[in-house]
């Protein structure tokens, strides 16, 4: 259990309950900021049921989600509207099955994202006359999309319909477009799944950097060892719905526990040097 | 409290035939995912191939109404299934994998051209037909007495029938099942063998056959049709489709039976003008609390 | 060459498959017109009597298998495959128009038209209506095609929007310039009302509800006679004046009317021009403010949640401003169309305000496709005002229409415009580094 400065995320004894089965069961975790976070378990584990709790998609009936944003009061999660954890909490996530704004191109998804913001900077009537308030709102939101588009390598296809993009792109937009949204807390739902070697590894650099430059912490549920391994500081265990193991990368490897749940009752040193080579 | 168990019982017969027509709408969303703008229209079309037929076996000198009914039920039926499998055809099967709208566009259109096609060949004008069913059970209620006609116990022993029937047919037929397997996903079903085009053809026909029964029970209660009961009945029985929860046919005949009752009883205790108020308003205040329907299954999306 | 053709085509046709479909067809209208064609309900003294018309049972019949053989025909011979042509915008792209030129000379030609040589009174008129079409439209459009709300019940704010009018006429005495913002405004407010309560359902569900909305608001004027004056409606309403000189023969006391103080002689032709170029600058005006509003957040607020709700809510979109703004400004444009109407006809009555004036102007939205302003307002001129042309087909009119929908659908299922341009493009300037963007980003 990582301790030490203010977390910027505190989840405690959340539970989630479809019908009598608990999916999540009083789970516990802390993320830091500019911290990346992986989320990982065997299917069934509970972990997208997680990050719907988290996202305002099912509303738990125990537990506590705060979103310390520094000055002032935290975000109690659990208790706002889908949206306003977005908007307000600035927790963007992306999805399993890329939920893009297909007939739309690359380059407005990535405005659309900016919504909060470019409205907050100058109103409708400011934008219908298009006063100067206006313009310098939608120049900066321009730019930083076109930032976001230099860095996730789609600058040629920024006119391109995003639904036609093909699907190792299509990830990546979703993550330029959350991006956008200037998260403090980035939820990402299994966001290698699909990609190849060579497109992981961009991906792991990504990450990396998002980190680094934007001191944005990452939250990532993930099946892909790889990514896990290189890319997180910290990695939560789930197993039916229970945290099974929390801590560093290395340690979690190790986790007797976790290779159980993972290949089940199997042989020790076998599954354990299997885990190994794996990762 | 006699008043009140006549007006219950017109409700559960206007119900009845609010139920028949919603089974079709229903069905046909359940298979084919769009809303048969025409539907209201193929009711219609039955009513008055139902009446064609009274007026042709009396014309015959038939005089044995349970035969002419009979005969006029076979008729409606064969004739107005064959209207459902054309306009499916014609409108329908075309647009299968357009965007959504362009159907709903062409059920529209195609519900002007039925509408359209018998006000030209039947003309405006309501047609009456002198009521060939009398006579009923009276017994007292309250302080006065309470009539159930023979027609109306017809109506609900044909109407139990044909929901019997269609249960039967969707629960333990090949085809129920094809629908089934149809509605639940159109594309794996074509890939495991199920003739689709065969099996939305046949539920638009299903659907038609109901209405027919709707049409020929709507002659011989109120006596009267014009060209234009299609429209406002289709959107009652619509309305009876998406109250009962879309997809789910015991839920069409459920919100038939409660939109029959509510303008029933309205209309007998309120005022006639602003029935269709009252129902929509029902129609509302559901939605607004489950907003599936009563018996519909909420649509969940997964994330 | 084209004669070896058609003879292929006649030896083709002549084999047994087309023959045969052609056959079947036939007999399937037969059956269709045995009972409804073949048989009339005619009044007599007895009660319904049958006459039997079995020649237009034969007639049907044998014009279904014609045309159907006409259909395989058309199919085999390649020079008349204009039915699979491309949608205007490659043809436009082809030929090197832009989008936005069609548009401009569209808008030349709608600003000269009525003094164009061929055109007289009718043609104005005709185009008037179009253009109250084309403003119907185009507040739709904000609700359908850009938002991806299915209303079904847009007939509703039209007759809120007219009615307004009447009604603050007849009660308050004001005059059709102080009631047009008013029109607007109330019907702002009737789209709130309906957006309401159907903030959380799902698209078909919406349209049956929308489509309740329509059918209430009908029978509410048909049948609240001290209000609205039921089926008879409110005449005598006064038309619009040119900022307060009348269009008339001669004015109340004291006052000049339009033509005296131009020092023109007086025309009824005025009031129509007047009237001809009023809305179509109320339509220029609403194009343009959809336009732009296209290119702010909140349109593309509105496209974003046609494309997915779910991904609007996860960027911090609120999903029920995004749905309440688009019945409100859809809703809107409806009110003022209406109070136009209103104000044209002098006189309205609940049968302008059916279901099936929701049907053709959700027709346009859809034919003209994607959200397209340049589509749709082609659409109007195609539903709208081809079928005033076919006004001699008097009682067949209806079912021509009807077929059209069916028709025109089955040709053009995306609608006219076959795809969306987007709104904004990269451009040119390099990028900023990444430091400047996020500085300057709050």
């Amino acid at each position: 259990m990582s301790a030490g400065p203010a977390a910027l995320l505190e989840v405690e004894h959340l539970t989630m309950r479809f019908g009598g089965i608990a999916a999540v069961n009083d789970v516990s975790f802390r993320v830091q900021t500019n911290e990346i976070a992986a989320l990982i378990g065997p299917n069934g584990a509970g972990k997208t049921t997680l990050f719907n709790c988290l996202t305002g998609f099912y509303k738990p009936p125990v537990g506590r989600m705060q979103l310390h944003a520094g000055d002032g009061k935290p975000f109690l999660l659990e208790r706002m509207e889908g949206f306003r954890i977005a908007r307000e909490a600035r927790v963007i996530r992306t999805f399993q099955n890329a939920r893009l704004f297909a007939g739309m191109s690359v380059l407005e998804n990535l405005i659309v994202a900016q919504h909060t913001a470019t409205a907050r900077a100058s109103g409708a009537v400011s934008g219908i006359l298009g006063l100067p308030a206006h313009r310098k709102a939608t120049r900066i939101a321009r730019d930083l999309a076109r930032h976001w588009l230099d860095r996730t390598g789609l600058m040629f296809a920024a006119d391109e319909l995003a639904g036609s993009l093909p699907y190792g792109m299509q990830r990546r937009l979703e993550i330029a477009r959350a991006m956008c949204a200037r998260p403090r807390l980035l939820c990402l739902d299994e966001p290698a799944a699909g990609l190849n070697a060579r497109e992981s590894d961009s991906l792991n650099t990504l990450l990396l950097d998002i980190r680094r430059e934007h001191g944005t912490s990452i939250l990532l549920v993930e099946h892909d060892m790889s990514v896990v391994m290189r890319v997180s500081d910290h990695v939560i265990v789930l197993d039916h719905g229970v945290v099974i193991a929390d801590g560093a990368p290395a340690d979690v490897r190790n986790n007797p526990d976790v290779i159980r749940a993972y290949l089940g009752a199997a042989n020790g040193t076998t599954a354990i040097r299997a885990v190994a080579i794996a990762c | 409290m006699d008043y009140f168990l006549q007006q219950l019982v017109n409700g559960v017969c206007l119900g009845a035939i609010y139920g028949l027509i919603a089974i079709g709408y229903s069905m046909v969303y359940g298979v084919a995912g769009m809303i048969n703008f025409a539907h209201g229209d193929i009711y219609m079309i039955g009513a008055f191939v139902s009446l064609i037929g009274f007026v042709a076996l009396a014309g015959l000198g038939l005089t044995s109404i349970p035969l002419a009914i009979l005969l006029v039920l076979v008729f409606a039926v064969g004739f107005t299934a064959v209207y459902g499998w054309t306009v499916e055809r014609v409108a329908y099967r075309p647009l299968r994998g357009s965007p959504r709208l362009a159907p709903l566009i062409s059920a529209i259109g195609m519900s002007v051209v039925l509408q359209n096609y018998v006000q030209l060949a039947q003309g405006a004008r309501g047609k009456p037909l002198p009521p060939l069913v009398t006579g009923g059970i009276s017994f007292s209620a309250g302080s006065g007495q309470v009539t159930i006609s023979f027609l109306q116990i017809f109506i609900l022993i044909l109407t139990i029938s044909a929901m019997w029937g269609l249960d039967w047919l969707i629960r333990k037929t090949p085809f129920g099942r094809a629908q089934r397997a149809t509605e639940q996903d159109i594309g794996m079903a074509a890939l495991l063998g199920v003739d689709v085009d065969r099996t939305i053809s046949a539920t638009f026909v299903i659907g038609a056959a109901l209405a027919a029964v709707a049409g020929l029970i709507v002659t011989l209660y109120y006596g009267v049709i014009d060209f234009y009961i299609g429209f406002s009945a289709g959107i009652k029985a619509f309305t009876a489709a998406v109250l009962g929860g879309i997809g789910s046919l015991p839920g069409a005949m459920l919100g038939g039976f409660l939109i029959g009752l509510t303008e029933a009883l309205w209309s007998g205790y309120f005022s006639i003008a602003y029935k269709d108020v009252a129902v929509f308003a029902i129609l509302v205040l559901v939605l607004i609390f489950r907003p599936s329907g009563l018996l519909g299954r909420p649509a969940v999306e997964k994330v | 060459m084209w004669r070896l053709r058609v003879l292929a085509a006649f030896h083709e046709l002549r084999d047994c498959a087309a023959l045969r479909d052609a056959g079947r067809a036939g007999g399937i209208a037969a059956v269709l017109a045995f009972p409804i064609l073949g048989f009339r309900l005619a009044d007599s003294p007895q009660g319904l009597r049958l006459e039997t018309r079995f020649s237009w049972v034969v007639f049907a019949a044998a014009a279904v298998f014609i045309a159907r053989l006409m259909h395989h025909g058309l199919h085999r011979l390649p020079g008349l495959a204009f039915a699979r042509a491309p949608g205007f915008a490659n043809i436009a792209a082809r030929a090197r128009f832009s989008e936005p030129s069609t548009y401009a000379a569209l808008i030349v030609f709608a600003v000269l038209l009525p003094w164009l040589p061929f055109t007289g009174r009718n043609t104005v008129d005709r185009a008037t209506l179009i253009l109250i079409y084309v403003m119907l439209g185009t507040g739709l459009n904000i609700v359908v095609g850009l938002a991806g709300l299915l209303d079904l019940g847009y007939v509703a704010f039209y007759a809120v929007g007219a009615y307004s009018y009447a009604l603050l006429w007849q009660n308050f005495g004001l005059s059709f310039w102080e009631c047009l913002p008013l029109a607007g405004a109330l019907a702002a407010g009737f789209g709130l009302a309906l957006g309401f309560p159907v903030l959380r359902l799902r698209g078909d569900y919406l349209a049956i509800v929308t489509l309740g909305f329509g059918e209430i608001v009908h029978v509410i004027l048909l049948n609240w006679t001290p209000v609205t004056g039921g089926p008879n409606g409110i005449a005598g309403i006064p038309r619009p004046t040119f900022f307060g000189l009348p269009f008339a023969p001669s004015a109340p006391e004291g006052g000049k009317t339009f033509a005296d103080y131009f020092g023109i002689a007086f025309s009824p032709l005025h009031r129509i021009y007047f009237l001809y170029y009023l809305i179509l600058a109320m339509a220029l005006i609403g194009a343009a403010l959809v336009w732009r509003l296209r290119r702010l957040p909140l349109g593309r607020a509105w496209e974003a949640l046609r494309e997915d709700e779910i991904a609007c809510q996860s960027l911090g979109l609120n999903p029920t401003i995004i749905k309440l703004s688009a019945f409100a400004l859809g809703a809107m444009f409806a009110g003022f169309a209406g109070a136009f109407f209103a104000a044209r006809q002098g006189f309205i009555s609940p049968e302008s305000f059916t279901f099936i004036e929701s049907a053709i102007i959700l027709s346009i939205v859809v034919l003209g496709g994607m959200g397209s302003q340049l589509g749709l307002t082609l659409a109007a001129i195609l539903l709208v005002g081809l079928p005033e042309w076919f006004r001699d087909l008097a009682e067949y009119r209806m079912l021509a229409f009807g077929a059209a929908m069916v028709l025109v659908m089955q040709w053009r299922p995306k609608g006219l415009a076959q795809r969306r341009a987007p709104t904004v493009r990269l451009g040119n300037a390099p990028a900023p580094a990444p430091a400047q963007a996020m500085a300057e980003a709050p």
